[in-house]
């Protein structure tokens, strides 16, 4: 018999029943709710007189709409403040346990799901957000679903799901200095386009990726949905289990024994055949950054804008040419010379401790360039605290940045930060689409180290030029 | 929750010749503050549609429409039938985005592939999306700009597009869906009727691995 892959294993575990055409009912372990795609669910719930099955593998948490400013007033902006309301609502309702937004805990629901030991390897994960695929870093089976799919969770702790083909992107090798988890997922985007992986879980293995810690696995996961792969996953492997150790939601004592016995299987056996496999080596890997508005529009820094005229599909030449007017960009400008008004530290995809660490070391003292904006916001209310304790706090301040609350914040926009038309971003987040941090804002995506760059010299650097390839 | 079903479907057909038509695009975030399910019909594709910067709550009747966008020209008006180009629906996994799509009246969207997340929405809101050829959706994209008032006919039960030549196009749908969508079903009362399978794998899940359901902070 073949082996099995990670996905074969995670599969096999949680499958309730499977029909004649292919069908399962997939048990779910952790189902994590936020503000946004939650109100419709519950009220589907109340209207058709259903309970919450599963109230106790069920966790919320507000962070969309969220301010990054001083809360002790509440939100101002009405109609987020009722969205926030009724998820607090909503989970007193049905009993499930919220972290809400004055919450010490409180902040992206993917940062802090892992942080608090709240999602464990091996578990089946799904929230109503598509960057839940940040929860496969550690050898779960974790994927982004709608509002009516959401609902089904609350009433069945079950999801109908087709299983999906298996692809293995391997990294090769050791990265090198300067290069971020950040710029091998955006390489592999770029390689395999934003759909490429659509219908596919994909498995991210080989020596950079086991180099990786698990905050890195997480960016590169995250950012699987960017390829179109509803889930990103990566094997259990010793850095895993001692990420969890000690979380306050893991196990402890003879069950943390038993959980980290079934952990340690959660690996693509040696012999397992995928039905696609990507091959990247490590040490071709350099900095990229985002010129277009699909994150598969990405370039090294060292690269030019691209110029549509090279390219031959004409459905793509004008993709091309929308992003370039939409961006502003000429063809054959030097991405280190595109000027930037903004600059944004944050998101599930870059906003951990080791993040902040990798942009703060950049930022040290430095100054943010004369007529650049630059924020941090923290993933969440713990990696601020953190962050704080190690004086990474007063590094960004020094050197101009402001110091936010924590919160999803310019990533969507959908609270007061903002970008205003015309203005041009580079940030750590995961999606350059139009309007994406604000109607008419420009998005560049880039790792910490290279946003941080970027603020002090008011235009892309490369990282490695800066740093001395730190 | 039960869904229109779809069976059969003509209507007039709207281009939208972009790749990679994102779910940011097809209704901006500010919409997604809403606790409904309705009313997001009026500010589909926000941002391409009107001139200016949309609110919730704002009246957009009073909004400058672009003149260029293609839904805003005279010929389009009333289209049910949205033919666009390559991975549309990408990006988030909000519901907001076919919610938007069916309050505005299109029941049926012909694409190269799609977003996998944004097809199982669709579906749940009885909105059919139909998979076909990159080649196919080339022609249809000249036939609809060669002839104003082009209808397609969409015939779930059958697989089929037809053309107004009378080509008969077929098409792949997933089984599940296609049942689904014909019946107009009701996905959690279906499911909730498999309710000693769910607790008979929970009690042996229970056991096999007790963290999951111990989860204390």
């Amino acid at each position: 018999m073949a082996g099995r892959t990670l996905l074969d294993k995670l599969w096999d575990s949680h499958v309730v029943t499977e029909d004649d055409s292919g069908v399962a009912l997939l048990y779910i372990d952790r189902h994590l709710v936020h503000e946004v795609t939650s109100p419709q669910a519950f009220e589907g719930l109340r209207l058709a007189g259903r309970a919450v099955r599963r109230p106790e593998l069920t966790f919320a948490v507000p962070d969309h709409n969220v301010p990054t400013t001083d809360r002790s007033e509440g939100i101002r902006d009405p109609i987020s403040a009722h969205q926030v309301a009724a998820l607090d609502r909503n989970c007193e309702e049905f009993g499930v346990t919220e972290l809400k937004m004055d919450d010490p805990r409180q902040g992206i629901v993917h940062v802090i799901g892992p942080e608090q030991g709240i999602v464990l390897p091996g578990m089946t994960v799904v929230c109503g957000d598509s960057h839940t695929s940040t929860h496969g870093a550690f050898g779960c089976l974790a994927f982004g679903i709608g509002t009516s799919e959401v609902e089904h969770v609350l009433a069945t702790q079950t999801l109908p799901q087709r299983k999906p083909q298996s692809m293995r992107v391997t990294v090769d090798g050791r990265l090198p200095p300067g290069v971020t988890a950040k710029d091998i997922i955006l390489a592999v985007i770029g390689r395999i386009g934003t759909a490429g992986g659509t219908g596919y879980a994909i498995e991210f293995a080989g020596e950079a990726i086991a180099d990786l810690s698990i905050e890195g696995r997480m960016t590169i996961c995250n950012m699987a949905i960017e390829a179109g792969a509803r889930a990103g996953m990566v094997a259990v492997d010793d850095k895993t289990v001692d990420y969890f150790s000690g979380r306050p939601f893991a196990p402890t004592g003879a069950a943390w024994e038993a959980a980290e016995a079934a952990w340690r299987e959660l690996v693509s056996d040696a012999d397992a055949a995928f039905d696609r496999e990507l091959v990247i080596t490590a040490d071709e890997l350099v900095p990229e950054v985002t010129w277009g508005t699909s994150p598969e529009m990405t370039v090294p820094v060292t690269a030019r804008v691209p110029d549509p005229a090279d390219e031959p599909d004409p459905v793509k030449r004008a993709n091309m040419e929308k992003a370039l007017e939409y961006m502003g960009l000429q063809p054959g400008t030097p991405m280190r010379e595109i000027a930037l008004d903004r600059v944004f530290i944050g998101s599930c995809t870059n906003a951990r401790i080791e993040d902040l660490r990798a942009a703060a070391a950049v930022v040290k003292g430095r100054r943010v360039a004369e007529g650049v904006d630059a924020m941090v916001v923290p993933g969440s209310g713990t990696v601020k605290r953190q962050a704080e304790a190690e004086g990474l706090d007063r590094v960004f301040t020094e050197a101009g940045f402001e110091w936010r609350e924590p919160g999803c914040s310019m990533c969507l926009a959908m609270n007061e930060d903002r970008l205003e038309p015309g203005e041009r971003c580079a940030s750590t987040s995961n999606r350059n689409f139009e309007g994406r941090q604000g109607r008419g804002g420009r998005t560049h995506l880039v790792s910490p180290s290279m946003a941080a760059a970027a603020a002090i010299a008011g235009h892309f650097e490369d990282i490695r030029e800066v740093t001395g390839g730190g | 929750m039960t869904v229109e079903p779809f069976t059969r479907h003509t209507g007039l057909v709207a281009p939208l010749d972009r790749a990679n038509v994102d779910t940011d695009a097809i209704i901006p975030k500010q919409f997604l503050k809403s606790i409904e399910r309705t009313g997001f019909g009026e500010n589909l594709f926000d941002e391409w549609r009107y001139l200016d910067e949309g609110a919730p709550g704002r009246d957009n009747s009073a909004r400058p429409e672009n003149p260029d966008f293609v839904l805003n020209q005279p010929r389009y008006r009333g289209a049910t039938i949205l033919l666009t180009r390559e991975n549309f629906g990408c990006g988030s996994s909000r519901e907001h985005a076919p919610w938007a799509l069916a309050d505005y009246g299109f029941r049926t969207i012909i694409a190269p592939s799609f977003a996998d997340i944004f097809a199982n929405n669709a579906a749940k809101n009885g909105i059919l999306t139909v998979t076909l050829d990159a080649e196919t959706v080339d022609r249809l994209f000249q036939q609809v700009a060669d002839r104003p008032g082009y209808r397609l006919t969409v015939d779930l039960e059958d697989q089929t597009v037809t053309t107004p030549d009378g080509e008969v196009i077929p098409f792949e749908v997933d089984s599940h869906k296609r049942h689904m969508l014909l019946n107009g079903l009701d996905e959690i009362g279906l499911t909730l009727e498999r309710e000693s399978d769910i607790s008979a794998f929970e009690t042996g899940h229970r056991k096999r691995w007790p963290w999951v359901f111990e989860a204390q902070g």
